[in-house]
């Protein structure tokens, strides 16, 4: 499978390092040089990826990573909306077949899911993991953690 | 009419002025409080701090009754999910948005955002007139952009002039789509002669429309050189 992650953070670098390593070809793209370089002191010889510099909303940058012939995308910055657009531009303009971005507000994830990406709020699935564990509830699936936007709005940010 | 303006920089400010002094009721939403801080003075209530990406600020400034949201920030993804929210979530009836880089004008009709301005390709074509005036047009782009109309009016100085379609090298991806002699229109074969006077409308992609003016009308010249030749 080949996959195109965007943002070289820690959750973008770990996930294209355990993805090569199960054989899978990988490319990272962050705006920023020095991401790549605390990816490879983080991770030492795990982070031997194929790497571009280069802004995630531009097409250019997208397809110098190989988008054209990808099989997934994910998209892991920490900006909301170039996640967003980002997998939109993935999922319409090249037509990847398996797109994901991390959305961190809850209504923005709740609103884009279904509708033609597919949103991980991890806003969602961190905070009501801590409320189970708190509370002493059993832990649940993670789409658990992210239906309970749509159940309750109000909790998330009001909603119209 | 209500209008949301999403971002308070130079667009956004002038925008919001603009409205308001016609009598609009308008709300601008800006993320910097500093920002908001010195131009509350000017808009009291209708500025607000506040990330305009946000559906519980969205909420709270009446979107779901807005006529029309402006995205003019200067992120073009900020200004995106701004106008898909508006149009998805709350059923705004007009997005209008900014484009900052003229090369993502085109994902915003893709991502179903129609109406954009692109400050930046405004500019660049009002240039481009102004360099080519009187024997040059820019008519129109289409395909976004990477298909232009040129129309060019031979004089009798023009490399074209006297020539058949045929004699002209034209550059590689250019057509000839009509001539237009004494108010008559031809659609040009090789052995079209063109002659001076004639309009001659082209299509070609932007980087050879330059070639397609010279191989017609010779080189553009910038406007300073040929008001002094006007003068001599």
């Amino acid at each position: 499978m080949r996959v195109v992650i965007l943002g070289c953070g820690r959750v973008g670098s770990t996930l294209a390092a355990l993805l090569a390593r199960a054989g899978h070809e990988v490319a990272v793209v962050d705006r920023d040089q020095s991401a790549f370089d605390k990816a490879i002191q983080r991770l030492g010889s795990d982070f031997s990826i194929e790497t571009v510099v280069g802004v995630g909303i531009d097409e250019d940058a997208l397809r110098q990573a190989g988008i054209e012939n990808a099989d997934a995308f994910v998209g892991v910055t920490s900006g909301d909306n170039t996640n967003i657009v980002a997998a939109q531009i993935a999922r319409h303009r090249f037509h990847v077949p398996k797109v994901f971005a991390r959305v961190y507000d809850p209504i923005r994830a709740e609103a884009y899911r279904d509708a033609d990406i597919e949103t991980i709020c991890t806003t969602a699935i961190v905070t009501g993991i801590f409320q189970d564990l708190l509370l002493g509830h059993p832990l649940r699936h993670c789409t658990e953690y992210m239906e309970l936007i749509r159940e309750n709005p109000d909790k998330f940010g009001k909603d119209s | 009419m209500y209008v949301i303006v999403v971002g308070a920089g130079k667009v956004g400010y002038y925008l919001t002025r603009q409205l308001l002094a016609e009598g609009h009721e308008v709300t601008l939403i800006e993320r910097d409080s500093a920002r908001v801080g010195r131009l509350k003075s000017e808009f009291g209530d209708a500025i607000v701090v506040g990330d305009g990406c946000e559906v519980r600020v969205m909420h709270d400034v009446g979107m779901g009754r807005a006529d029309c949201v402006a995205a003019v920030t200067g992120h073009d993804e900020d200004n995106l999910v701004v106008c898909q929210m508006a149009k998805r979530h709350f059923l705004v009836p007009r997005q209008v948005a900014r484009v900052n880089n003229p090369k993502n004008e085109g994902l915003f009709h893709l991502l179903g955002i129609n109406e954009t301005v692109s400050s930046t390709a405004i500019i660049y074509n009002l240039i481009e007139q102004e360099v080519e005036t009187g024997e040059a047009l820019f008519f129109s782009a289409l395909k976004r952009g990477n298909i232009v109309i040129v129309a060019v009016e031979l004089t009798e100085d023009s490399p074209a002039a006297g020539k058949t379609v045929q004699q002209i090298s034209l550059p590689g991806e250019c057509v000839l789509a009509a001539v237009i002699h004494e108010d008559h229109i031809m659609l040009p074969g090789g052995a079209t002669r063109l002659r001076a006077g004639d309009t001659v409308v082209g299509v070609a992609t932007p980087g050879d429309q330059m070639a397609l003016r010279a191989a017609l009308v010779g080189p553009a010249q910038p406007p300073a050189s040929r008001q002094s030749a006007a003068g001599g």
